[in-house]
């Protein structure tokens, strides 16, 4: 098989440019522990209310400056809304849906999860900047899906 | 040329060979690729309404009425373009292709292309029945719980049977042309073709069992609760390769018939091959990463799926080399001097050229936010915004889209028995600019207000003041502007396409597939082993999937009920 030595560095390059991306993305996911959220708890989709921690939502602090939300979405809402932290704190998010698949994105941050009926998703931030966050449901859920949303302020 | 040698089979397929290019197309076969033809432009008509609508709610300029539901305005838009017109206009091209390169359909297999057709068509039907009635405004991904009418399933069932029915009449005609042919390669249209089907049935596999073993009996309310995540992980084995069939489909294009388009030759054959098999082998294992962000798979295997996804964008690398080497070549061929000369050389002034080629380059940055969307920590920040959705608006709407827009303009006309007047050419160069044009705006401000945070599949809603703060509202409204030109461009090509075939001036029309260069290198026999090629394919996706799967039926939760939420 005869290539011309431009195609042999190009197809090189592409070779490369693929592995390299294969190693950052490995050392940020599992050295910097920075992979996405994977959390494997199950949770029966039908008992919510009943199972801890999801019979009490809410804020909860649990350190210095870190908070945990325990948080339930259903159609076509969050539930607790309109969350409160002081700047500069972590927060730990642990939620479930009660009924179809939802997402989780608050704009302006890297917190995107599925949250998805019988699964468990755990994702944290540390939210620096003061303001006011807009939290949104971005997995279509149904014919209210472009109201679920609520605020995350950072005083 | 053949020399004709008095055995049996083979005699008969050289007299075919040479039957048909006295006589142009079979119009037999040429009926069945109109059949499809038709369908897949009347889709793009409707779809593309749609999606105008979509738009323009998008950006705060309408509000649809109270019995049209934007939802499921969006999931006709999907069904209609990444369902029927890529897979009518894909089974309508490589039938003809087929026909033309293997010496004309067998009997059984035209009468296989038919049933097909209408299996198809009856599962459309069934599909849209309920869709209309707002009883399944569930998405083209159709993710449980979230559960449409069971006539709604009933109809994917068929569309899938007839797909399949379709895939076997393309590996009956290959099989019969091997027999005839025995130690010869066969002709690469043919070969991609057999590519495509071959993953076609790959993908349909997990998404019929999607449907028929889990959707199904739970909707009928047969069982009751359903595994949420291994539905969802069977979708996406189908969803993206799906997408990635007719990217293939285009690919063949650029490869077997531009080269002949701008007078030049066909890229190196083995090379050519070494293209098709990768990407039939690694593909199917490619729609994982639409799971990077789920919960309940652990990252290890979602890190197995980084490298499964990124692979599939070597064989792209390497035609991406491919396709610029061969305009050079013809570029040089015909004159053109200097590092640059070539590209002044290429036909810029036929739409057969310029709509594919404007669809390559668009594969630059589809492909290049393909890679940045397939690992871990960047898709964090884009998934289901809309920046996956200009995403795939560059990769099909533009790479897939503009090349079949391109082999229109002389597909038609060959089946049709037309040609291709310099009037409908200029059109068609009018018609590739606004697509371009819009496209380029639509997806570009899909992207940006994406990476600012707008999500995917939502209607009009500004969060209270969150869409002028986080400085949405100017990109919606260019996405607006954007799918009012593409509207245009589609109206124009479905003009085009209709005229083509019942209006234009009658002729003969060549279908342009390019020959190899003389004292080519000849390509290793050992690229023909399909056999193999499926053997490995089953082999990666079962290390791709097998643990994945098992762990999410062992360790499933209770499943869940069947939910209407709209």
């Amino acid at each position: 098989m005869k290539m011309h030595l431009d195609e042999k560095i190009w197809l090189g390059l592409s070779f490369g440019m693929i592995m390299i991306f294969m190693l950052i993305t490995g050392y940020q996911g599992f050295a910097l522990e920075m992979g996405p959220p994977s959390h494997k708890e199950t949770i029966d989709p039908q008992k919510v209310d009943q199972t801890a921690p999801f019979d009490q939502p809410g804020i909860k602090q649990i350190g210095e400056n870190e908070y945990e939300v325990v948080m339930t979405l259903q159609i076509f809402s969050f539930n607790p809304a309109n969350i409160e932290v002081p700047a500069g704190s972590t927060v730990h998010f642990t939620m479930t849906s009660k009924d179809v698949v939802h997402g989780f994105q608050v704009a302006n941050t890297n917190l995107n999860a599925m949250v998805m009926p019988g699964h468990i998703t755990k994702i944290t931030q540390k939210f620096d900047k003061p303001g006011k966050y807009l939290v949104l449901c971005n997995e279509y859920c149904g014919a209210g899906h472009q109201v679920m949303s609520t605020t995350i302020t950072v005083k | 040329m053949e020399t004709v040698i008095p055995q049996a089979g083979k005699a008969k397929t050289v007299f075919k060979e040479k039957a048909n290019k006295v006589l142009g197309v079979n119009l037999q076969d040429a009926l069945i690729t109109k059949a499809y033809m038709s369908v897949a432009f009347i889709a793009l008509f409707l779809g593309g309404i749609l999606g105008l609508l979509q738009g323009l709610n998008r950006a705060g300029l309408l509000e649809l009425p109270s019995w049209l539901n934007y939802y499921q305005v969006l999931t006709a838009h999907g069904l209609l373009l990444v369902v029927v017109l890529s897979a009518f206009f894909m089974i309508g091209y490589y039938y003809a292709g087929l026909s033309h390169t293997l010496g004309g359909l067998l009997p059984k297999v035209r009468k296989i292309a038919w049933i097909g057709f209408w299996l198809k068509i009856f599962g459309f039907v069934l599909v849209l029945i309920p869709l209309l009635l707002n009883e399944a405004s569930v998405m083209y991904t159709f993710y449980p719980p979230m559960a449409a009418h069971p006539v709604f399933y009933f109809g994917l069932v068929f569309i899938v049977l007839g797909v399949w029915a379709l895939s076997i009449g393309a590996f009956i005609q290959v099989a019969n042309w091997r027999k005839n042919n025995k130690g010869k390669h066969l002709p690469i249209l043919a070969f991609f073709a057999t590519g495509s089907f071959v993953l076609l049935v790959g993908a349909t596999a997990f998404v019929a069992v999607e449907v028929l073993f889990m959707i199904i009996p739970w909707t009928l309310g047969w069982t009751d609760g359903i595994n949420v995540l291994l539905a969802r992980t069977l979708f996406w084995a189908f969803g993206h390769t799906a997408v990635n069939i007719w990217y293939l489909t285009a690919v063949s294009v650029w490869y077997c018939i531009i080269p002949k388009i701008i007078g030049g030759y066909r890229w190196n054959d083995f090379l050519t091959r070494m293209v098709v098999i990768p990407l039939v082998i690694m593909n199917i294992t490619g729609g994982f990463h639409h799971q990077i962000i789920d919960p309940g798979i652990t990252p290890e295997i979602k890190f197995m799926h980084v490298f499964m996804s990124l692979a599939i964008g070597f064989p792209s690398l390497m035609t991406a080399y491919a396709m610029f080497r061969t305009f050079e070549r013809t570029g040089r061929a015909k004159g053109g001097k200097g590092a640059f000369g070539w590209f002044k050389k290429l036909p810029w002034g036929d739409v057969r050229f310029l709509s594919p080629f404007i669809a390559m380059a668009a594969f630059a940055p589809a492909g290049a936010g393909g890679i940045v969307q397939s690992t871990n920590q960047l898709d964090g920040v884009v998934h289901n915004t809309l920046w996956i959705v200009g995403h795939f608006h560059l990769t099909l709407g533009m790479s897939v889209v503009m090349t079949f827009f391109g082999v229109s303009y002389w597909l038609i006309p060959y089946i049709s028995k037309r040609v291709l007047t310099p009037q409908m050419n200029k059109l068609g160069i009018v018609q590739t600019i606004i697509w371009t044009i819009a496209m380029i705006m639509m997806s570009g401000a899909q992207h940006t207000v994406g990476l600012l945070g707008a999500p995917r599949r939502t209607s009009y809603t500004t969060y209270g003041e969150f869409s002028s703060t986080l400085g949405w509202d100017p990109y919606l409204t260019m996405l607006g502007i954007g799918a009012t030109l593409l509207t245009i461009g589609v109206i124009i090509q479905v003009y085009a396409v209709f005229n083509m075939m019942f209006f234009a001036p009658k002729g003969e029309t060549e279908f342009p597939v390019a020959e190899e260069e003389e004292n080519a290198p000849k390509t290793p026999y050992w690229t023909e082993r399909w056999g193999l090629w499926v053997v490995l394919t089953v082999i990666v996706v079962g290390m791709a999937y097998v643990i994945p799967i098992v762990d999410m039926i062992v360790n499933a939760p209770p499943g869940s009920p069947p939910f209407k939420t709209w």
